[in-house]
């Protein structure tokens, strides 16, 4: 009998053991991707990253010399981006986190936001360039694609600064009212101040997010080669997602340095974004005195 | 001054407000113009043509059958593969990981949320497709395998993260309840843990299949593009069409107005309304658990 | 009409109140707060010291209310009229919380934040705001070398009294404490007391004192509530050494609660 118990332990003991290696076997494997997309980008594309890449404009279809005009592109959409899902985004947050009550219509609010966060990332195209290009007659330019790019930024940027403006104690609100602040008053002196890093991380995450979308720019502002950089917010305009769509898939005979330096150039943006995100949460974690 | 004040706090209250409908406005905008220009296909288009398997928009073919099975057999081997995974991950990050492991792996599963999908497209074709094509011995390696597993990569992080925060939620109390009785750390995962979590792994799930169904670039750049009516087992090694990707490719060289721009805003209503079925049950998942959560704690 | 007695600077009147989650309830409330001199309110937790103390500050939610009766008159003015200037009014009766929470500001801001939201920029009468708040509620000697660090740095007893001068800046009529020193140690509290009875000669104080002890050591007029009503209110300090009704007996005596 004890012999059997302990058998029974020992067999109880592999079955996690054999589990937890399996478990583990499972995470390497989803972490595999990104270490193999990182060190393939930084190997191959690191050699084509120069000053000339970096500054120059393309030339013989492409094939030779820079992207800056993708990289002006992708800059100047997520400015246009930022001008009008920041400060829409943030005072939803505001509704949301100091104005809302829990009733019908708040719960309407916070479903629709679920679904604009889930709508799939070309039908965003579509809409833009129904409303936005056609209806507005925005044409194909900065403008559609920003604004395009916004409304799909903005369920990110709303929960995360809400999470931030509910993170901030219930008492600081209270007490500023007692000694006679409006709402307002405490809301711009207290509670934004206070939730701003939390805000910034999610502000930077949306935009991350933004500048690395083809699908939503693909009808509504992306061109495919331009000779001059885009003078006003009515052009359309190169970027860099869309250049390497481009590049990848509709030029015959692409150099595969070209391509390599383009996404990293890419992901650079992107990742470089994602980084300074954390940096400011992991600071203002460490400021954190209450 | 005082007037001033108060004007001023009256006018900012109600931009605030205004913003935070916003986001109604921006849903119901969508669905508006996803309609005004995609029902009008449903009088030009006879439904038999329409819910036919040849799309060949040229000569007025437009079958959508076939897209919409192709976006189905890849979402499908995408989920098969990003939920296993994902939810394995979780587990193993929440319940079994050492804390240095779990530092190292949480910010690389968000760094690959983070990673634009051209860029994954990108590699797809250059690398990902050509090894599919000798290993399978394939005429191309452009197939609906190739986007299943591409689409998984996409999917993992949302999967891992919200099965994660599920895990994360399910008190403490239980897993010692389940040790005491002599379980051991395996079982209780198992028996205990995964299952009081099951709404929120559910959740995980549904967004990673959101997630999957409106991926467009990858699919359009690996899955070749062939609008062939995927009923087979076989159709997942070969190439094929899916929604999103018609949408992607086709847009940009239809005349404003044509049926075939009618049919592709249909398409992609289709994909709008698909898309609030699945954000609105994962959502109603975790409004259930929620108010269950609430019952247990009063 | 009744208008207040000289010496009472706020008289209510039938006082009832009822929350919409059926929590704390106040019962037909009649009670007068005698100019410059301590008022304390004290009884067991839930009898609505503090319902009384946020009704007469307005700080209730309205939606949070499901009735709301009777009249509180600051002076001559009924508190609870819909028409009463909510701002004005939170100038004039200053609140003191159980939990010392400074607003994440520095030691200076956070005493001249209620004058600066009231529109006042002026550095002088800031700077003097700051150092006479500071005297009265005995925390100048120890910190006015640094008014420029944040608030959070002080200690609990410190941040305590930064609240009290917070509230002192903005030169109130009435200052209401809700049990102020609850969470402070012996020393500080007895601190907090002394300020408290300098401070009288110039404001009305309703305190919540957060013992028997504490009420008996400090009230010049008392109150004893118990489950949403007024049982006892004495002028001095009578109630404590011979009540008159059975439950502040037992209550005072420490036969229940």
């Amino acid at each position: 009998m004890a012999t059997r118990g302990g058998f029974f332990k020992f067999d109880r003991n592999n079955q996690q053991k054999l589990g937890f290696a399996l478990l583990s076997l499972v995470a390497l494997l989803t972490i595999l991707p990104i270490i193999v997309i990182l060190s393939m980008l930084v190997f191959k594309g690191g050699s084509a990253i120069s000053w000339e890449f970096i500054s120059g404009f393309p030339y013989d279809g492409m094939r030779e010399g820079g992207i800056l005009p993708a990289i002006i592109g992708t800059f100047y959409l997520t400015i246009g981006t930022a001008i009008f899902s920041v400060p829409l985004g943030v005072a939803s947050a505001i509704y949301l986190s100091e104005y809302a009550k829990d009733s019908l219509l708040t719960r309407i609010i916070r479903l629709a936001i679920i679904n604009l966060s889930g709508i799939p990332s070309v039908v965003y195209g579509l809409f833009g360039l129904g409303l936005f290009v056609l209806f507005l007659k925005f044409g194909t330019s900065i403008l559609s694609a920003s604004l395009t790019l916004s409304i799909m930024t903005l369920p990110v940027i709303i929960s995360t600064s809400e999470e931030a403006l509910r993170a901030v104690p219930q008492s600081f609100r209270t007490v500023s009212i007692s000694l006679g602040a409006t709402k307002w008053q405490t809301i711009r002196r207290i509670v934004l101040p206070e939730a701003l890093p939390g805000i910034i991380t999610g502000i930077i995450l949306g935009l991350e997010r933004a500048a690395g979308e083809t699908a939503p720019i693909l009808f509504t502002g992306a061109a495919f080669f331009l000779p001059n950089l885009p003078t006003t917010f009515f052009d359309a305009t190169m970027a860099l997602p869309y250049h390497l769509f481009v590049i990848s898939t509709q030029i015959p005979e692409m150099p595969i340095r070209i391509q390599f330096g383009t996404a990293l150039v890419l992901i650079t943006f992107v990742l470089g974004m994602n980084l300074l995100a954390t940096v400011v949460r992991s600071r203002a974690r460490a400021k954190r005195q209450w | 001054m005082k007037a001033t004040a108060n004007i001023n706090e009256f006018i900012i209250t109600r931009l605030i407000k205004l913003s935070g409908y916003s986001a109604i406005l921006f849903v119901s905008l969508i669905f508006f113009f996803l309609i005004r220009e995609g029902v009008p296909t449903l009088a030009e288009v006879p439904l038999d043509v329409l819910f036919s398997s040849r799309w060949y928009p040229i000569e007025d073919y437009y079958g959508i059958v076939p897209l919409i099975s192709g976006s189905v057999i890849i979402t499908i081997g995408a989920t098969l593969i990003a939920v296993p995974m994902g939810v394995g991950t979780a587990v193993f990050i929440s319940e079994v990981a050492p804390r240095w492991a779990r530092e190292i792996l949480k910010p690389l599963v968000e760094l690959l949320g983070g990673l634009p999908s051209v860029v994954i497209g990108f590699l797809g074709i250059l690398s990902f497709t050509p090894a599919i094509r000798v290993a399978l011995n394939l005429p191309t390696g452009l197939t609906a395998l190739a986007g299943s597993l591409l689409l998984a990569i996409v999917a993992l992080p949302t999967v891992v993260s919200v099965a994660e925060d599920a895990l994360d939620t399910v008190p403490r109390s239980y897993r010692e309840g389940a040790w005491a009785l002599g379980a051991t750390q395996w079982q209780t995962i198992w028996r205990v843990t995964l299952p009081a979590a099951r709404s929120g792994v559910l959740t995980a799930v549904m967004l990673g299949i959101g997630r999957a169904i409106g991926e467009t670039i990858i699919v359009m750049m690996v899955t070749g593009n062939a609008p062939v009516l995927a009923n087979k087992i076989s159709s997942i090694i070969s190439p094929v069409r899916t929604m999103t990707a018609t949408i992607a490719a086709e847009m940009g060289e239809v005349a404003n107005g044509s049926v075939h721009y009618h049919t592709l805003f249909f398409i992609g209503m289709m994909l709008f309304i698909i898309s609030l079925i699945v954000n609105i049950t994962a959502s109603a998942v975790v409004f259930r658990s929620q108010k269950r959560a609430e019952k247990v704690l009063s | 009409m009744v208008t207040p007695a000289m010496t009472d600077k706020i008289k209510i009147e039938g006082f009832s109140l009822q929350y919409q989650d059926g929590t704390e309830t106040l019962r037909n409330v009649n009670l007068s707060i005698e100019k410059n001199a301590i008022t304390v309110l004290f009884g067991p937790a839930g009898g609505g010291k503090s319902s009384l103390l946020r009704s007469i500050n307005r700080l209730n939610d309205p939606e949070d209310i499901k009735q709301i009766d009777g009249h509180i008159f600051l002076d001559s003015e009924d508190i609870l009229s819909p028409k009463v200037d909510l701002i004005n009014l939170r100038r004039k009766i200053g609140m003191v919380f159980a939990r010392p929470v400074v607003l994440p500001l520095t030691i200076r801001k956070n005493i001249t934040y209620g004058l600066e939201v009231m529109g006042e920029h002026n550095k002088a009468r800031l700077d003097d705001a700051v150092e006479r708040s500071l005297r009265q509620a005995a925390l100048w000697e120890e910190i006015n070398h640094r008014l420029d660090d944040p608030a959070v740095a002080l200690s609990g007893g410190q941040q305590q009294r930064l609240c009290i001068a917070r509230t002192l800046a903005l030169e109130p009529d009435v200052i209401m404490l809700d049990e102020p020193t609850s969470g402070l140690d012996p020393i500080s509290t007895g601190k907090v007391e002394n300020s408290l009875q300098e401070l009288k000669k110039q404001y009305t104080i309703i305190l919540v004192p957060h013992s028997v002890q504490q009420a008996a050591r400090t009230a010049d007029n008392a109150a004893f509530f118990l489950q949403g009503e007024l049982i006892e209110f004495s002028r001095g300090k009578g109630i404590f050494t011979a009540p008159t009704v059975k439950k502040t007996e037992d209550y005072v005596t420490g036969r229940f609660g």
